[in-house]
């Protein structure tokens, strides 16, 4: 066992222990703050597998900016795990029966499906210059321009329709 | 144990189904949404693995995770304002309450 080793069982542990833990907790503010804690594992995965900038993305993106949002919303609403929904045996049980049932399918299909591929692990570990920001930029600004534009559309249109939905109110009010 | 494809693969289709059930259980559209979360960045977590182990010379698999943690952004955002609306029309974020369009 070398410290790559140990450091990938790590991570995979905690992840799905954290991811777990978002499922589970009673109170929504620790679910958000479970998912953090995911998320910081899976931009540790992302280290061990050279893509350094997606990381750090990861981490500004979704812990830094999208959590926050849901934070700021859970306690704009003051939401406890008193006014957490009920939820009933039925559902649950649905849910394991489904989740499991597709779990299982799917490991089946990778088990069996991926025999030509355990030799490639092994050579590639010394590539660890293809997840820099360099490399990424090239491409992106170069192949990928395109729906990088469309992207940035797309965020428009999210902005917009955001503020459009959060202001409803006064908008109906004002058109009458 | 060398870890490979194959184990990322397995944690990768853990954290979906758990957020599938996390999905499907819970009856709280915040945490509904992280859910959705999860499922997506398991799918971010194949798709480097994928790229790092069978492609590792490209970075098709990196695009296509930027454009998913772009697309999860503007996602959050619009729900979340459809959440407060909800909220202030319904007092509630139970989504067993918001039936007005069910029948």
């Amino acid at each position: 066992m070398n410290i790559y080793q140990i450091t990938f069982w790590i991570l995979s542990l905690f992840t799905l222990a954290f991811a777990i833990g978002v499922i589970m907790s009673r109170n929504p503010i620790n679910s958000v703050l479970f998912l953090i804690l995911t998320f910081f594992c899976i931009s540790g995965h992302y280290v061990l597998m050279n893509a350094q900038f997606l990381a750090i993305v990861n981490i500004i993106v979704y812990a830094g900016a999208i959590m926050v949002l849901f934070l700021f919303v859970i306690m704009l609403m003051n939401l406890n795990s008193d006014t957490e929904p009920q939820k009933n045996f039925l559902v649950q049980f649905a849910g394991v029966v489904s989740g499991g049932a597709l779990l299982l399918i799917m490991v089946a299909a990778i088990k069996s499906s991926l025999t030509g591929l355990e030799g490639k692990n092994i050579d590639l570990i010394n590539s660890t210059d293809i997840g820099l920001i360099k490399n990424l930029g090239t491409v992106l600004f170069t192949t990928y321009v395109f729906p990088f534009e469309i992207a940035s559309v797309l965020f428009l249109s999210a902005m917009v329709g955001a503020v459009v939905l959060g202001k409803k109110d006064s908008a109906l009010k004002t058109a009458e | 144990m060398e870890p490979g494809l194959y184990h990322l693969l397995f944690i990768s289709a853990a954290l979906f189904f758990i957020g599938v059930y996390g999905f499907l259980t819970r009856r709280n559209l915040i945490a509904m949404l992280m859910s959705i979360e999860l499922i997506l960045n398991s799918v971010n977590l194949n798709f480097i693995a994928f790229n790092k182990y069978v492609w590792a010379d490209k970075l098709d698999g990196l695009f296509f995770t930027i454009f998913v943690i772009a697309i999860a952004a503007a996602e959050a955002a619009v729900a979340i304002a459809i959440i407060i609306n909800l909220t202030k029309n319904f007092q509630s974020i139970d989504v067993e309450e918001t039936e007005e369009m069910k029948y």
